[in-house]
């Protein structure tokens, strides 16, 4: 990096510049300040995206919050392991866990037969349901008649766009994916979208029991898919990764007998989401 | 790979099924935007070079500040901070034109290439040879007849090779439209991607055709500058 | 409360954005020079592999790369490490976007660097063999520093291209302040007034980027010279 140096043209030239080009360079480092960690053996990394409450969330001041978090924090401290969050976009996860860059998924992932030929997973972690929310009054119901000719929000690589694009969008509805759910939540808000569809928790939490939520309701029944929904969430993990699945499974198991579990979902939930 | 061809083929390139996406929106928005910002430039450039102070400021403000601020700003503004505005949603016209993305793609891509395309004609405007002026002024011409036969034609063919490096970035500016759900190249590779978790693949099909429409663009402008700055080639 | 309470995530994103622009305009600088070297060097293959690097990267465009680079650079990492046998390791996200970003303006650095270095007056490069200098000498002493002089306009250019395409990190996942602008509008509802103040910034960053080019120019460029041939 070439910095101007205090007087150029003289004999000494070439030694001024790389006397200057050092201050430089010292300075850019102090100036710098990315973290250059390398895993240690002793943490586990989740990855998530934290844009979807109330599993997964940002407060304003940076820190993260959420059923997942709180699951994932009791987790690591059966397993004695420090947790580190990795954030990454909803629909690169399955990629980037294959890539190595965290070790587990823990970001309201659902188990299906797609992913699960890519990655394996851990016990079912919760079942929460499907619902179409729209403007309220609205006579959409979660059907291809009912939605023909209109655009439904879904977020990109959930099963929610799964569902949507195989059930109604051969049949003349437009599925229209976005990266993130508040990206679909805001384009409802504006009228972009007549409809969006995702989980039930998620829209209460992350528009309906909001002031700009008000004026919009569910649309239409719970949508019951078992083949596409899957049996609920779960972390996922790369498929060589046999004794850390085990570990998680053990650390589950306990955390729903020693009442960890109830308590942290009962902070969230004021109903049973536990697997059936 | 294969199979990711088979598959997405057509959607890469022509169709999804029910509209249109891929490299015929990417086209459709190049090709809108880049005449739209050229056509508003031409004016505009001479009235920037010509014009009194109290007319060329205000377009000198408009370049500095869309010059100065990224495009994927100015997009994430016309797209979704103008849809927040009470203003915008209620008044019918305005809401029919801002609801739709492609709408507000297109908008943001021809005022960032008209910025940039003023800038590049009234550089150009600044070194016309005085000696087409003054040939121009001797054998009789009108300020008007002047404009129209000596300072725009000149002014056109000077910039052609600044204006191609110009499309070419129009061109890599077009990728931004994913993020106001545009179903162009890059949106459907994200879609194939999440469909299919081959991530190199998708986005490398992506690569090739914005490669090849780069080189078409190329070529076309190469075949311009021959015939028309023909005349450079022979001094 | 300043800003909603988000000013200081939105200037924690402002820095942000400004450390990975400097950084990745180092790696692209260094990059460039490597890379304009090659292509006047009298190696062909070194030629070719420069060529190909800066017409494939000039022809795409940079949001296209970046998704590309970025994702498969981890994918790419674990493959050469099984290959040698060697755990991988994961990479920061930050130092990644940064390569990739540094990676991409590289090649139009490069392209600045090959027309600086040509820009020299060939009697100096003659004089300067002509006393017995080496190849490195040479280029320490009299191509490096005058080149630098001719490119700096061109740099600047590059370098204000990036500061804006420094933006884009977010659509990699990056917490840059465009990523926090999204987030405190939609928990807000208040978009344009997160969107104008960072586009405020952004302004605020390429002013004052002009005006140190602005600067450094008068005291340091020179117009390249045309060649007499």
């Amino acid at each position: 990096m070439y910095c101007p140096g205090p007087i150029p043209g003289l004999f000494y030239q070439p030694l001024m510049d790389t006397l200057s080009m050092k201050k430089c360079l010292i300075g850019l480092m102090l100036v710098a300040s990315p973290l250059m960690t390398w895993g240690a053996s002793q943490e586990l990394r989740f990855g998530v995206d934290p844009t979807y409450p109330p599993f997964e969330s940002k407060r304003p001041d940076g820190s993260l919050t959420g059923f997942d978090i709180e699951l994932g924090e009791s987790l690591c401290t059966e397993l004695k392991r420090h947790c580190v969050w990795v954030e990454n976009a909803f629909d690169g996860m399955v990629s980037a866990l294959k890539g190595k860059k965290f070790d587990g998924i823990l970001s309201a992932l659902s188990i299906t037969e797609e992913r699960k030929a890519e990655i394996a997973f851990s016990n079912t972690l919760y079942d929460t349901p499907a619902r179409l929310v729209a403007p309220e009054g609205s006579p959409l119901q979660p059907t291809a008649e009912s939605l023909r000719g209109k655009r439904i929000g879904v977020q990109q690589g959930s099963v929610f766009e799964t569902y949507a694009k195989r059930m109604w969008g051969l049949k003349g509805v437009e599925v229209v994916p976005y990266q993130s759910s508040d990206l679909t939540y805001s384009d409802l808000i504006n009228g972009r979208l007549d409809a969006a569809f995702d989980d039930a928790i998620a829209i209460s939490e992350g528009l309906l029991k909001k002031p700009i939520g008000k004026g919009f309701g569910y649309a239409g029944d719970v949508v019951k898919s078992p083949e596409i929904f899957g049996p609920g969430t779960g972390i996922g993990l790369r498929k060589n990764d046999t004794a850390l699945a085990g570990e998680i499974n053990q650390a589950l198991e306990r955390i729903h007998q020693n009442g960890t579990y109830e308590r942290i979902a009962k902070k969230y939930f004021d109903f049973d989401i536990s697997p059936k | 790979m294969i199979e990711i061809l088979k598959e997405f083929g057509l959607n890469f390139l022509w169709s999804d099924g029910y509209h249109w996406s891929g490299l015929s929106v990417t086209l459709w928005l190049l090709v809108t935007s880049a005449v739209i910002g050229l056509s508003a430039a031409i004016p505009l450039a001479l009235i920037r070079t010509y014009g009194s102070q109290w007319l060329a400021l205000p377009i000198r403000l408009y370049t500095l500040v869309f010059r100065g601020t990224p495009l994927f700003v100015q997009l994430l503004i016309i797209y979704s901070g103008l849809a927040s505005l009470s203003l915008i949603r209620e008044s019918s016209s305005l809401w029919w034109f801002f609801r739709d993305g492609m709408h507000c793609v297109i908008l943001a891509l021809a005022l960032n290439t008209c910025a940039y395309t003023i800038e590049i004609l009234a550089g150009v405007l600044r070194t016309t040879p005085r000696g087409e002026i003054e040939a121009a002024l001797a054998l009789g011409m009108t300020r008007s007849q002047l404009f129209i036969h000596v300072l725009i034609p000149g002014m056109l063919r000077r910039a052609l090779p600044a204006y191609s490096n110009e499309v070419i970035f129009v061109l890599h500016a077009t990728a931004i439209a994913f993020t106001a759900t545009v179903p162009d190249i890059l949106k459907i590779a994200a879609d194939v991607n999440a469909a299919t978790f081959k991530t190199f693949q998708a986005y490398g099909i992506a690569a090739l055709l914005y490669m090849l429409l780069a080189c078409a663009l190329v070529g076309v402008f190469r075949f311009a500058e021959r015939r028309l700055l023909a005349y450079q080639r022979l001094s | 409360m300043f800003l909603e309470g988000y000013g200081h995530l939105i200037f924690q994103g402002a820095w942000l954005t400004v450390q990975v622009a400097t950084w990745a305009a180092c790696v692209a600088i260094a990059l460039g020079l490597l890379g304009a070297l090659a292509k006047l060097s009298p190696l062909a293959p070194l030629r070719l592999v420069a060529t190909v690097y800066t017409t494939l990267v000039r022809s795409v465009p940079d949001l296209v790369l970046m998704l590309l680079i970025y994702y498969s650079a981890q994918i790419g990492l674990n493959q050469v490490a099984e290959a040698f046998g060697q755990e991988s390791f994961p990479l920061n996200p930050y130092g990644t976007a940064i390569g990739t970003l540094g990676f991409i303006y590289g090649a139009y650095c490069a392209e600045t660097f090959r027309g600086a270095f040509q820009a020299i007056p060939f009697g100096q490069l003659e004089a300067a063999r002509a006393y017995g200098m080496s190849h490195w000498q040479v280029l320490r002493r009299i191509r490096f520093p005058q080149m630098m002089r001719f490119a700096l306009p061109g740099i600047g250019n590059i370098w204000q291209v990036l500061l804006k395409s420094a933006g884009l990190i977010s659509l990699l996942g990056l917490n840059d302040m465009v990523q926090v602008a999204k987030q405190a509008g939609n928990a807000t509802s208040r978009q344009m007034f997160f969107y104008l103040v960072i586009a405020a910034i952004f302004f605020t960053f390429a002013i004052f980027s002009s005006l140190a080019l602005k600067h450094l120019e008068r005291r340091y460029s020179v117009e390249p010279q045309r060649r007499a041939s």
